[in-house]
């Protein structure tokens, strides 16, 4: 399979399957929180610079949470992701997609000194790129993948107003199937495709172009259970 | 059953579980009411994602119920959350045991530092003209400054502050960067331990030479017994990770990693802590107007602390 979702078994026995979040998007999350970062430094040694040595020591301070705790925060603290990742619609989970904690974050987030070596996330970037599940050596570590988070893209349900139409020759289960899965995909696709792949179904839809595709609707929300 | 009358009945349900979860997952709200709702209809959810995936019920019901149960795991099975009884549960216990479970590697990483530290300590007492092998004449002038008569000492307390913020920032860094190259074979996090030894070593050796001892040792005798073996530790809690992948056993090397890593970790927490006190100690104490003696007192009662730790603390009575 060349689809990057990995699939993990819940302890109920069902299937959960999770988008894995590439090279670009990690990346572009990764340039976020950089620029994020350095904002708050600047914002900081501005505030600071009043304070003289004191401002100093705090600086220092700030930079060295900033710089190796500044995702373990927000990942244990924001639902596993930092502000970049968010923006990105990524989340850090673990390897069973539960949510990290303490463990998982610390772990993929010290390594990331391992990652960045030898220049620009040399070993990271290799490792990352020779996996199917696009694990960093951090990731690795800790047992973590970057997903995508759910989003809410529901598949539109059938309208109603296809009135319902019983087939005429009993249908397979897998013909069933196609013409339903023909129906709750119709959105999508403009009028010409729509009524090409009507075209594909032989003789069991008959009439004009358009006509056709109205009449597999029909079957799809008699199939469905409506009468 | 068919598909409309499945959903017609099951929905109510799974209306019901999304607004629960809703509620968990608002991190405002402290309980959700009726939040013990929340496994049963997780578990029927499951059942029903189950079973529009075996009759294929297409894909609007398989996508919503997905999302449902998606979401219903992660909110059922995270983890423990940090808690105060868990953070003292790891210092009177967990870390200390960690130490002494890993005693072997961690006297291996000790003789690691301490045989090039004295070795080359001893040696450029001996042999002057050995220092300016591992260090530039530059840096030795700057060493002899900070430690000549009234070089580093008698600072005011807001350079303390500031050395404060640089103790943490460096060598808390040197610690998670020892810890983190470990994962190279363990090459990285011995590479470190030898470096560090090696210049320290050569360091120490030419200041008591030269005559700087009496400020030096004073100096350094406190916070050494917190970040000396901090550093060492860092350096077994990398090399752990190493060997977990040259010597996996019967597990998968990704598989070994991943739990010696996790094992591993409280050892490098501690060692964080450690420095932080060790940065404390440095800041505020080692470079204080406190007379010699005291501050040998002083630092002889805080390696006897650290020993004492690693030795007792934590075993079962």
């Amino acid at each position: 399979m060349i689809d990057t979702l990995r699939q993990v078994e819940t302890p109920e026995g069902v299937d959960l399957k999770l988008p894995l979040a590439g090279l670009i998007p990690r990346g572009l999350a990764w340039s976020i929180d950089l620029v994020l970062r350095l904002l708050g430094y600047g914002v900081a040694a501005v505030f600071l610079a009043a304070l003289g040595e004191v401002g100093t020591g705090l600086y220092l301070i700030l930079l060295f949470v900033g710089e190796w705790f500044y995702p373990v925060l927000f990942e244990v603290f924001n639902g596993g992701a930092t502000p970049g990742k968010a923006t990105l619609g990524l989340l850090v989970v673990q390897d069973d997609g539960t949510p990290v904690g303490w463990s998982s974050s610390l772990l993929r987030n010290l390594l990331r000194f391992a990652d960045f070596l030898p220049i620009a996330y040399g070993f990271g970037l290799t490792s990352l790129l020779l996996q199917r599940d696009f694990k960093r050596l951090g990731d690795l570590a800790a047992g973590t993948v970057v997903v995508y988070r759910p989003v809410e893209r529901r598949v539109e349900a059938l309208s109603d107003e296809a009135s319902p139409l019983p087939p005429p020759v009993p249908l397979q289960r897998q013909e069933q199937l196609a013409v339903v899965e023909f129906a709750q995909r119709r959105s999508t696709w403009t009028d010409g495709r729509a009524q090409e792949l009507a075209q594909m179904t032989g003789s069991l839809v008959t009439g004009s172009r358009r006509e056709k595709v109205d009449q597999l609707l029909g079957l799809a929300a008699w199939l469905q259970g409506r009468r | 059953m068919n598909r409309e009358s499945f959903r017609q009945r099951r929905s109510a349900d799974w209306d019901r579980l999304e607004v629960l979860l809703s509620g968990l997952e608002d991190r405002r709200l402290k309980s959700v009411p009726g939040g013990a709702e929340i496994p049963a209809l997780y578990r029927r959810a499951c059942q029903d994602l189950a079973l529009v995936r075996s009759r294929s019920y297409g894909r609007d019901l398989e996508q919503r119920l997905h999302e449902i149960v998606l979401r219903g795991h992660r909110a059922l099975y995270r983890g423990q959350r940090l808690s105060w009884e868990r953070v003292g549960q790891f210092v009177v216990v967990e870390f200390p045991r960690l130490v002494r479970q890993e005693h072997r590697l961690v006297a291996f990483c000790t003789a690691f530092f301490l045989l090039p530290f004295v070795g080359v300590g001893v040696g450029v007492h001996e042999q002057p003209d050995l220092i300016y092998w591992l260090l530039g004449q530059e840096q030795v002038a700057e060493f002899e400054a900070m430690y000549a008569d009234g070089g580093n000492f008698g600072r005011d307390a807001e350079s303390d502050v500031l050395m404060f913020g640089f103790y943490i920032f460096n060598n808390i860094g040197i610690a998670l960067r020892t810890f983190a190259s470990g994962i190279f074979l363990g090459l990285g996090s011995l590479f470190i331990l030898l470096f560090n030894g090696l210049h320290l070593g050569a360091v120490s050796g030419h200041l008591i030479r030269v005559g700087y001892g009496g400020n030096f040792l004073p100096f350094v005798v406190g916070h050494g017994a917190f970040e000396l073996t901090g550093i060492v530790l860092a350096g077994a809690a990398g090399t752990r990770l190493g060997l977990s992948l040259l010597r996996p056993g019967h597990r998968s090397r990704a598989r070994s990693l991943a739990t010696e890593a996790r094992r591993i970790l409280p050892m490098i927490v501690g060692v964080a802590l450690m420095l932080l006190v060790a940065a404390f100690v440095e800041a505020f104490w080692s470079a204080s107007s406190a007379s010699a003696d005291l501050r040998y007192g002083v630092g002889a009662l805080l390696w006897l602390t650290v020993f004492l730790y690693f030795g007792l603390v934590g075993r079962d009575r």
